[in-house]
């Protein structure tokens, strides 16, 4: 019908699939974490009147900074429908790792190697770009689903974090780190502009650059990728070793706000940021979402944790709510696979 | 046949859109048991939407749904199945990893009293069912290591013996050689001495009128005509289908093309030496060159999918070498090939396309490198998306709609398109007609040729003898992934394809 000589359709002009319902059902993924966010936060802010203030706001954005960083290369992995399980193992080696290499207090029992504050920073960034490397090395070279590979990873990683520590605790982290990761600058945690920071990037590079529209590529069709030519190997390798730096940042932040380097101290950041991602609406088939999801999802988990500190709840009661809501999210995310996928149909 | 039976199934003033897109309107439509009913029309014409609205896929339109006489509705293609509709669709839908006896009795396994698979039941009366249809296949092996003719036979044999009373096959035959078709006719006609009603949709129409009773005709959503098939002829079913007389279109080929003579000191672009692949290719050697089209003609499962992801870097040989304008290359994935110009559109239209996404996203994915290294110029994109929808004349003319809106024949002109912004020197084409109108098909020879004119080289890979015909001006013959002929600059045929092959 599309030939030249034919008679032209008075139907070929459409307009882009408009009406409220197509709007709503292609944009379900993006609505329904919102509507959450906003449920939440009118929910906790009746229900508490310690909620809704200046100085809880600034706990919350503080309390989701180190998921935040974290799920910046989450959302990389999880667009291009992968996944990342090494990313709270990795945070905590690289935290770990950031601290043996500075002067620790003469009390703390390991046998660390002092440098400078650079060199310290580097050779834990380093680490994390290595060990993100070999996860990118396994998932394309070798051909070990993303699944089993960072499960294998995150016992590497435990295992590296547990020789370097010993079962001790460092305490001491370089000064650059310190400050970013615990003190303010007007009144403003250096934790937060951090976090926020990552986010932006994140986001540019995922809207702005060739690189982020490759990765929603791959992650909508990766067999198409490679027949348009991508080199769709090393696509994913970027994002595992994106989602390592990421993790490492996190983590040496992390230890610098917590005040202490040990052991599985980063273990609930896995479930945290993969929650976080998810919950934000960013699909788990790849190739929908993003950042801005990733950071109405942070703070879903953040009201949502902070909330009912606030409220007079079992805290016991805490841990099986988070299920649910973490349940709910995951239904809406398949859910609003289909609604799309049917709406293009 | 007989009229005095209630209609199976019978559709009245159906009338279905998508978003603004109207699909189909207010169209009737009547299947009585034990009749064959063809169905033709361009892509985009309706046909599909209408079969899915019979198979329960799409649910929401206007008009009545009568089953015996019965208004129904269905929620979902689950509910369809279960009054006996199946639906053969075009694309494989198979399980490669299961046997082929799980997959004749995929969802429908024999169980004895506890619910546990009887499986040699199962694989006895796979192979039965299969050797209706001529497949001499071992019900035990993996379905996914046998040629795609039979795994769509096998499909095809799963829905036929599945019990159902209405049965809608799309485009059974496109992958078929001929004795399969002639097979599957044979079932088709056994099965409507028992009373089934058959929906067969297909672009060939020698196929609709040898094996169909009844044939429609549907254009622009609209049903143009419904005759019997005996009444009518191909030159009336293609005017009725497009609109007026396109005879030299629809030439079928019997008679003798007479190859141009090899041009005579262009430049060699692609030469392939000895190349070998596992079980699949034994020492092909061929070149091609400047402004030619080489057409690689072989039956299914003669290596030529092989063939084309060796030459687009997707697999490596084990054996051979391939030089692109004298310098020799191992492409170590499909982003080397694109760089050294290599452009690639396989035969299955899903596996290029991101349906999810807008036209001009599909159309800029390869040549995004050539216009920033680092970032996107989406008015670039669009303005490029633009031009090559208007010039493969692409309907709607929208870069911005999700390309999965767009017909069949629409995608396949954007899985072109996408390589044109930035010509190639070497485009490889697998089945680039395939399933594909009288109409879309003539684009895309008029494309191929344009584009040949200008320099390109350009291998054609096709299953299909008139789309090597109408488009090659050399043809080699693969067997067994052997070339074991090869035609230039003298007459060539239809037959003499065929019998080479």
């Amino acid at each position: 019908m599309a030939h030249g000589d034919t008679v032209p359709m008075p139907e070929a002009q459409p307009r882009r699939a408009g009406g409220l319902a197509t709007l709503l059902r292609t944009q379900m993924r993006n609505i329904a974490p919102f509507l959450t966010l906003i449920f939440l936060t009118a929910f906790f802010a009746i229900a508490s009147p310690s909620f809704a203030t200046l100085d809880n706001v600034g706990n919350i954005l503080t309390q989701v900074s180190v998921t935040g960083i974290i799920a910046v290369g989450l959302t990389f992995v999880i667009l291009c429908a992968e996944i990342d399980l090494s990313i709270a193992a990795i945070a905590n080696v690289t935290g770990i790792a950031v601290a043996f290499f500075t002067l620790q207090d003469s009390y703390v029992n390991i046998a660390n190697l002092p440098l400078p504050g650079f060199a310290a920073i580097m050779l834990a960034l380093a680490l994390c770009a290595l060990l993100g490397a070999v996860n990118a090395f396994g998932l394309t070279v070798i051909g070990i689903p993303s699944f089993i590979m960072t499960l294998a990873m995150m016992q590497i990683a435990a295992g590296i974090s547990a020789m370097l520590v010993r079962g001790q605790i460092a305490y001491k982290v370089p000064p650059l780190i310190t400050t970013l990761g615990s003190g303010s600058i007007a009144g403003v945690p250096w934790i937060v502009i951090v976090a926020a920071l990552m986010l932006l990037l994140g986001h540019l590079v995922l809207t702005y650059t060739r690189f982020g529209r490759y990765v929603y590529m791959v992650g909508g069709n990766r067999e198409a990728a490679e027949y348009s030519g991508l080199n769709v190997k090393l696509i994913l390798g970027s994002v595992m070793v994106i989602s390592a730096v990421c993790s490492g940042i996190g983590g040496m932040l992390g230890v610098a706000h917590f005040g202490s380097a040990q052991q599985n101290e980063f273990d609930t950041y896995l479930l945290d940021s993969i929650a976080a991602v998810v919950v934000g609406g960013t699909s788990l088939f790849g190739g929908r979402g993003g950042i801005g999801n990733t950071i109405v999802g942070l703070f879903v988990l953040g009201v949502l944790n902070n909330g009912l500190d606030h409220v007079n709840i079992d805290s016991f009661l805490k841990i099986l709510i988070r299920g649910l809501i973490l349940l709910a999210a995951l239904v809406i995310n398949v859910y609003a696979q289909r609604l799309r996928a049917k709406a293009a149909d | 046949m007989s009229d005095s039976r209630p209609p199976l199934l019978e559709l009245q003033d159906i009338t279905k859109s998508f978003g603004g897109v109207t699909a189909l309107r207010g169209v009737d439509f009547t299947l009585r048991p034990g009749e064959i009913h063809g169905l033709v029309g361009e892509n985009g014409a309706g046909k599909s939407t209408l079969m899915k609205i019979i198979a329960g896929v799409h649910t929401g339109f206007s008009g009545r749904f009568l089953l015996d006489g019965r208004e129904v509705h269905f929620n979902s293609a689950r509910d369809a199945r279960a009054a006996g509709i199946a639906m053969v669709h075009q694309e494989l839908s198979v399980a490669p990893d299961l046997t082929v006896a799980e997959n004749v009795f995929l969802g429908n396994q024999p169980t004895n009293a506890l619910g546990i698979v009887q499986w040699r039941r199962m694989a006895r009366e796979a192979a039965e069912q299969l050797k209706k249809l001529g497949i001499d296949a071992d019900p035990m092996s993996r379905l996914g290591d046998l040629p795609i003719g039979v795994q769509q036979l096998i499909e095809i044999a799963r829905v036929l013996f599945s019990g159902a009373r209405i049965i809608i096959l799309d485009e059974p035959t496109s992958a078929l050689s001929p004795p399969e078709v002639e097979r599957l006719f044979a079932a088709l006609r056994k099965l409507r001495e028992q009373g089934t009603g058959i929906i067969f949709i297909s672009h060939f129409i020698e196929d609709i009128l040898l094996i169909s009773d009844e044939v429609t005709v549907f254009r622009n959503g609209r049903k143009i005509m419904e005759t019997r098939a005996a009444d009518t002829s191909k030159a009336a079913l293609i005017e009725a289908m497009i609109g007026k007389g396109r005879d030299a279109l629809e030439g079928s080929y019997t008679h003798d093309i007479t190859l141009p003579a090899p041009p005579a000191g262009k430049p060699v672009v692609l030469e392939a030496a000895g190349l070998s692949l596992a079980r699949s290719l034994k020492r092909v050697s061929f070149s091609v060159q400047a402004g030619e089209v080489l057409g690689i003609y072989g039956f299914m499962g003669c290596g030529q999918l092989e063939l084309a992801r060796i030459l687009f870097g997707k697999l490596a040989p084990d054996a051979g070498e391939l030089r692109l304008a004298g310098e020799r290359n191992r492409f170590k994935s499909t982003a080397d090939a694109r760089r050294a110009g290599i452009a690639f559109v396989p035969e299955s239209r899903r596996d290029m396309l991101f349906l999810q996404e807008p036209v001009y996203k599909n159309v800029s994915i390869s040549i995004l490198d050539r216009i920033n290294a680092v970032l996107l110029k989406p008015s670039r994109e669009r303005a490029l998306a633009k031009r090559q929808v208007e010039q493969l004349q692409i309907r709607p003319a929208d870069v911005e709609i999700d390309l999965g809106l767009l017909s069949g024949g629409n995608q396949q002109k954007v899985a072109l398109a996408k390589w044109l912004s930035h010509p190639p020197r070497l485009l490889v084409l697998c089945e680039p007609t395939r399933g594909m109108d009288v109409g879309a098909k003539s684009d895309v020879i008029g494309i191929v040729r344009q584009l040949r004119d200008q320099g390109i080289a350009v291998v054609v890979l096709s299953t299909e003898p008139e789309t090597v015909l109408s488009l090659a001006d050399r043809v080699i013959v693969l067997k067994r992934g052997q070339v074991v002929r090869e035609f230039a600059g003298e007459t060539i045929s239809k037959d003499r394809l065929l019998e080479a092959a």
